[in-house]
């Protein structure tokens, strides 16, 4: 035999090398029965969620079904996630998802960056909604600071996130479009969304990862004619989404695909901490932005999207129509934008105007120490909570009074979702897994931080 | 500011915070009984759970009676129908820090106690699967802890002769 032919051997050694030991899915024969039936129900033991255990197949040998890999590099697993998935024949019975191939330590970093720098450091984990990370964390902060954003910048945060937000489930569309074979809708996805990506790059220099959001306000006013871009947004974003209603709501095949496949109820959703529009379509009616309001929610007109069967078209429904919806806040957002200052005039926390750096020695020694120490934040732990298109984003800061933070820990809703893959997946086929990613839409930046 | 439930364990120190209606401060031995009366009470759901190492913050400041130690584990509840949000930090121990798991109370920490373990190696009782969960199954150490040298390691690939 020749030396350059695969052997066994070597094959095994293949698998050691790219191994994740202990984190991965066992064969059925190495697998408890406990643990097995807690598989198969998901992580789900509560009282009245118990699973009946006549659903569970512990006869089944190995040599009937098989372990494959899902992923780390697979086109529909948007990102680096890998699911490892137990399959008889054509259908799923037991998924376990591996995470942490894209793992950089950004929790780490944050810990040796100062509070001003911190916000590019955030605004890289969710990467499809930069706005909305640095927003938690600039809320964050200013918690701990104890300072006022003036009401311009409080305003023009909310209607940055809603842009956001919409290129965010303008994405989604896209993807989830290809994943089911709608090549065309991915190409008007991204159609669109580049129109909210100009508008963030005329506004903070950048498409993405904008560090705009800043503690103490924004980084930069609002340009000139702001009002006419932002129209144009919106005009005709909304007109498209009736373009999308006909390519796909409606589409025999897409519907085939999409109704009834992977309903979650809402007891399984709350217990696994699943929160954002896979919450929503259970038919609980929380949204962070009504339900505990921030910036000025309170204040604009709104609805809250529902959905009945928590099934995948659900989640697509309510993603589709909070593009209308974020729409409708942009649009109010325009009429009652505040005038006045962007950022606060803390010159301890924002930095002065250039002119100013020339003139004064005073704006001279505060940019030069905003810009080496940074400023010092008071000692002390906050959790603040935002919307973000995927659920609730959390940012836990603890302060011990110096420039850095001391810990700082992101809740990234996509981590959590991704539980509820192994639920939704199971008894489902092959094919419906890959709706199942899509509709979970998981953002493995910030999964895996 | 909201009061604990009488069902919760006696003597659980309770302060302001920021962010939450309520800040607990509990012990490892009260920590399961008093979550567990929180669920009771209506907090749905558990938003979040991590681990702090203080171990250059030995003296912090700490409601009177509380004894710091190096890791805290911080739990985030929230609850949807009262729209409250609790936190609640556990003194997890120095040397080697062990609370019980949430796992039988709300699986969504599944994955998050396997984070805290992960970077800190805070260990969780009753834990279904207490492996790691973002970093390499063969990695050495804990690096979120603060005695985890950065930029002093050299980076560590898979199998790579290593100069341990």
């Amino acid at each position: 035999m020749s030396e350059n032919i695969r052997t066994a051997e070597r094959i095994e050694l293949l698998a050691a090398e790219t191994s994740e030991g202990a984190q991965e899915l066992k064969r059925r024969e190495n697998t408890g029965s406990e643990e097995l039936g807690r598989e198969l129900g998901s992580v789900l033991r509560l009282d009245g969620l118990t699973l009946d255990p006549n659903s569970i197949d512990f006869e089944r040998r190995d040599d009937e079904t098989m372990i494959i890999n899902m992923g780390p590099s697979h086109p529909s697993t948007h990102g680096v996630l890998r699911l490892m998935l137990e399959l008889d024949g054509e259908y799923v019975l037991r998924t376990k998802p591996v995470v942490g191939y894209l793992h950089t330590g950004m929790e780490k970093t944050g810990e040796s960056l100062s509070y001003v720098q911190g916000g590019t450091n955030v605004t890289r984990m969710d990467y499809l909604s930069p706005v909305i990370n640095e927003l938690a964390y600039s809320m964050a902060v200013e918690t701990l600071l104890n300072i006022e954003v003036p009401e311009r910048a409080v305003w023009i945060r909310m209607m940055m996130s809603e842009l956001n937000r919409i290129s965010s489930h303008l994405v989604w569309m896209s993807t989830n479009g290809m994943d089911l074979g709608s090549t065309s809708m991915m190409i008007y996805g991204l159609r669109e969304r580049e129109l909210i990506l100009a508008f963030f790059e005329k506004t903070a220099g950048l498409r993405m990862n904008l560090n705009y959001v800043r503690p103490g306000g924004v980084a930069a006013d609002l340009p000139d004619g702001w009002q006419d871009d932002v129209e144009v947004i919106c005009d005709t974003i909304y007109a498209r989404t009736f373009e999308y209603d006909q390519l796909l709501t409606g589409q025999p095949i897409f519907r085939q695909r999409m109704i009834g496949v992977a309903p979650i109820t809402a007891e399984e959703a709350l217990a696994l901490g699943v929160t954002g529009p896979l919450l929503r379509s259970t038919g609980v009616a929380w949204d962070l932005r009504r339900s505990m309001p921030y910036l000025a929610y309170d204040k604009i007109d709104f609805d809250v999207i529902v959905g009945t069967y928590g099934d995948n078209f659900d989640r697509y429904a309510i993603r589709l129509n909070e593009i209308r919806e974020s729409i409708r806040i942009v649009r109010q957002c325009i009429e009652m934008m505040p005038r006045g200052d962007y950022k606060s005039q803390d010159a301890k926390v924002t930095p002065p105007p250039r002119a100013r750096i020339n003139e004064s020695m005073e704006a001279l020694i505060h940019h030069f120490k905003l810009f080496t120490e940074g400023f010092h934040v008071p000692a002390g732990e906050v959790y603040t909570a935002v919307e973000s298109p995927r659920g609730e984003l959390g940012c836990y800061i603890v302060a011990d009074g110096g420039p850095k933070p001391y810990r700082i820990h992101v809740r990234a809703p996509s981590f959590v979702n991704v539980q509820a893959i192994p639920l939704l997946m199971r008894g489902g086929t092959i094919s419906d897994a890959i709706t199942v990613i899509s509709t979970v839409d998981p953002v493995m930046g910030e999964v895996d931080r | 500011m909201i009061t604990l439930s009488p069902s919760a364990p006696a003597d659980v120190v309770t302060s302001e915070g920021n962010g939450v209606d309520l800040v607990c401060f509990a012990t490892p031995s009260q920590y399961f009984a008093l979550i567990e009366s929180f669920k009771n009470d209506g907090f749905e759901m558990c938003a979040d759970l991590c681990g702090v190492d203080y171990l250059e913050h030995a003296n912090r400041v700490l409601p009177e009676g509380i004894v710091a130690t190096r890791f805290e584990v911080v739990v985030n509840l929230l609850s949807l129908s009262k729209k409250q949000r609790v936190r609640v930090r556990v003194q997890a121990g120095s040397d080697r820090a062990e609370v019980d798991s949430l796992f039988s109370l709300y699986p969504g920490t599944e994955a998050m106690e396997r984070e805290a373990f992960d970077f800190f190696g805070i260990l969780f009782t009753n834990h279904p699967e207490l492996t790691r969960i973002l970093m390499p199954e063969d990695w050495e150490g804990h690096p979120l802890r603060k005695d985890y040298g950065i930029g002093k390691v050299p980076v560590q690939f898979k199998d790579a002769p290593g100069p341990r």
